[in-house]
């Protein structure tokens, strides 16, 4: 029966997990870059859903539409002033940049916020117990809302103009262009839904433990694991990807100390590179 | 202040010979190394409890964590060999972490996050802090020179231009009849020994070392300074090493100036001032203080007069 729960709870983690990954893989399959800023947009999500739950009083799930505006408006700014210049000068200088970028928006928000851990206003709510199985009603509403997330991602990227020109773009740059496709018009939709999106999984996370300025690093390592192991650039590949890392690390648990929790993800990025470097669904990795 | 301009100067010596390590794998191999810190912090763990633990004289601590670094290099290397750009960046940056998480963790070997303290120095106590630091700049200095100079050896070697061959076309240096793995693999060796080296003498001087000091900002500074130096440049990497401390430090003198920031506020300040160099000089300065020279084969006299020609003949074409 542990097992069981440790799975469950791995499942539960690995959704909080998948939405942050689809907003590194969306920036990857379109502008063809790691944006390593994505852990300090997580927190940047975070503060600002406390903000507007805590300063504003507004509920929980108001919040998060802060934490996808704020967040989306921060990450989309940066992409157009800071790492665009960037990406011009190779992959090096932009992955460089985008960590230069994450230390300075993370002290951003440590000069702001100080050190000590938050928590959002939550009322208290007892663990709901199935089966033998326990859970986390706040647990049950995260997944809700990570679903509801990629179900709307879906429906944008299938339906709407723009959804379109952006899997244009990620299939084919220059062709997309040659048709007539805005491509600095579609970096920036990019830029402001993957880091939205990617900050309201760092709100995500943070309603499920606390939130302190390093909130997004310390799950960043978790992201990229997720992502590489679904295969960089594929949408569906982060939400495996994620649910695989979120159960491997929680039934790591049987063998591992849990301080080992975020190594987990690193010996499964080396695992899936060396043995399938594309990841579970993605098209290519080098 | 003599005192603090002292350990100031043996810092920026450490962060030198950080950065040459760096100028091999980076600056002439082009292979990305997020992981910087983490062979940094195996070098320090090394030496530190060989002489601590096993009462191994600090010279023989330091050669053994340069050997045991270098191991790693070349494991991360053969692992990483067909691996490019963003993953080689995710995994080295993994690397760094993992290191951490181990060294916090394994409380047997490492003490955990208490790090380890008392680390012997080379004649601590004969000395006194004053003649300690003096002696220590020393070893320093003459341990950046010695890497200097092989630096430079290598540079202009044929294992230099190979490696530059790769950071400038892999390809063309496979056709070429070079093996490619092997070469990232020496680079990775090299580099990482210089790594090791900069972390066992960082030990034996703060005689303290703790898994929090290895964090990756540590990178960033070093990375800076090559980018500030001048990129695959030996001279602009020791350079731009002095000139990242030096930025470093005077930030600290700004902060009480400010008496409306609380402590952490002024760290964070500071955080955000390198980072923001660090954008700064990567937007504008790629160049840094002293470009890298390209260098040209000698030619015979004729030869080269006919190039000349050509160029000019192609230019006027082009006008």
């Amino acid at each position: 029966m542990h097992v069981v729960q440790l799975i469950l709870n791995g499942l539960m983690a690995g959704t909080i997990l998948a939405l942050p990954a689809i907003g590194l893989t969306l920036i990857f399959a379109v502008l063809r870059f790691t944006n390593f800023a994505l852990a300090s947009l997580m927190t940047v999500g975070a503060y600002a859903g406390l903000v507007a739950n805590i300063s504003f009083g507004l509920p929980v799930y108001a919040s998060l539409l802060a934490a996808f505006v704020v967040a989306g408006l921060v990450g989309w700014l940066c992409d157009e002033f800071v790492l665009k210049p960037f990406r011009a000068s190779g992959f090096i200088t932009t992955a460089i940049g985008s960590i230069a970028l994450t230390i300075a928006l993370e002290n951003v928000v440590r000069f702001v916020f100080e050190n000590q851990m938050r928590g959002y206003k939550l009322p208290l709510r007892r663990d709901l117990v199935l089966a033998g199985l326990r859970v986390d009603p706040q647990q049950l509403d995260n997944l809700a809302v990570a679903v509801l997330v990629v179900l709307v991602l879906t429906a944008f990227l299938m339906t709407t103009r723009a959804g379109k020109a952006m899997r244009a773009v990620a299939d084919n740059p220059s062709l997309a262009s040659i048709k007539g496709i805005d491509v600095d018009m579609v970096a920036r939709i990019v830029s402001f839904v993957a880091m939205g999106i990617a900050g309201i999984g760092g709100m995500l996370v943070g309603l499920d433990t606390t939130v302190d300025p390093l909130v997004g690093y310390k799950t960043i390592l978790s992201v990229f694991a997720a992502a590489v192991v679904g295969g960089l650039g594929s949408i569906p590949g982060a939400i495996v990807g994620a649910l695989v890392v979120g159960v491997g690390e929680e039934l790591s648990l049987l063998v591992l100390s849990p301080a080992y929790r975020t190594a987990v993800g690193f010996i499964a990025i080396f695992l899936v590179l060396t043995l399938r470097p594309r990841g579970i669904l993605g098209a290519r990795a080098y | 202040m003599e005192h603090y301009l002292i350990a100031m100067a043996v810092t920026a010596g450490i962060y030198a010979i950080m950065a040459l390590g760096m100028n091999v794998i980076w600056g002439m191999a082009g292979l990305i190394n997020l992981g910087l810190v983490g062979f940094f912090a195996v070098g320090a763990y090394t030496s530190a409890l060989l002489t601590l633990k096993f009462g191994w004289p600090i010279a023989g601590g330091v050669i053994a964590a340069m050997i045991v670094s270098s191991l790693v290099g070349v494991i991360v290397a053969l692992v990483t060999v067909n691996l490019k750009g963003d993953y080689l960046a995710i995994v080295t940056l993994g690397f760094a972490e993992t290191m951490r998480i181990v060294m916090s963790n394994e409380i047997w070997l490492a003490n955990g996050t208490d790090g380890l303290s008392g680390i012997p120095g080379p004649m601590r106590q004969q000395l006194g802090p004053h003649g300690f630091n003096l002696l220590f700049l020393g070893i320093v200095a003459v341990a950046t020179l010695i890497l200097f100079v092989l630096n430079e050896r290598l540079a202009h070697s044929p294992f230099g231009r190979a490696l530059r061959g790769i950071r400038d076309d892999e390809q063309v240096v496979q056709v070429a009849g070079k093996n490619v793995t092997r070469l990232k693999v020496k680079a990775f060796a090299f580099g990482s020994a210089a790594l090791g080296l900069a972390g066992a003498l960082y030990g034996h001087f703060t005689s303290y070392i703790a898994p929090d000091l290895f964090e990756p900002l540590l990178t960033l500074y070093v990375i800076l300074a090559l980018l500030a130096g001048g990129l695959g440049n030996n001279k602009g990497a020791v350079l731009g090493a002095v000139a990242v401390v030096f930025f470093l430090e005077s930030t600290r003198f700004i902060m009480p100036l400010l008496p409306f920031v609380s402590a952490v506020q002024g760290a964070a300040l500071r955080q955000m001032l390198i980072a923001a160099a660090l954008l700064v000089i990567l937007r504008f300065y790629t160049q840094g203080l002293i470009p890298e020279k390209i260098q040209q084969p000698a030619l015979p006299d004729a030869l080269q007069a006919k190039l000349q020609a050509n160029k000019a003949e192609i230019d006027d074409v082009k006008a």
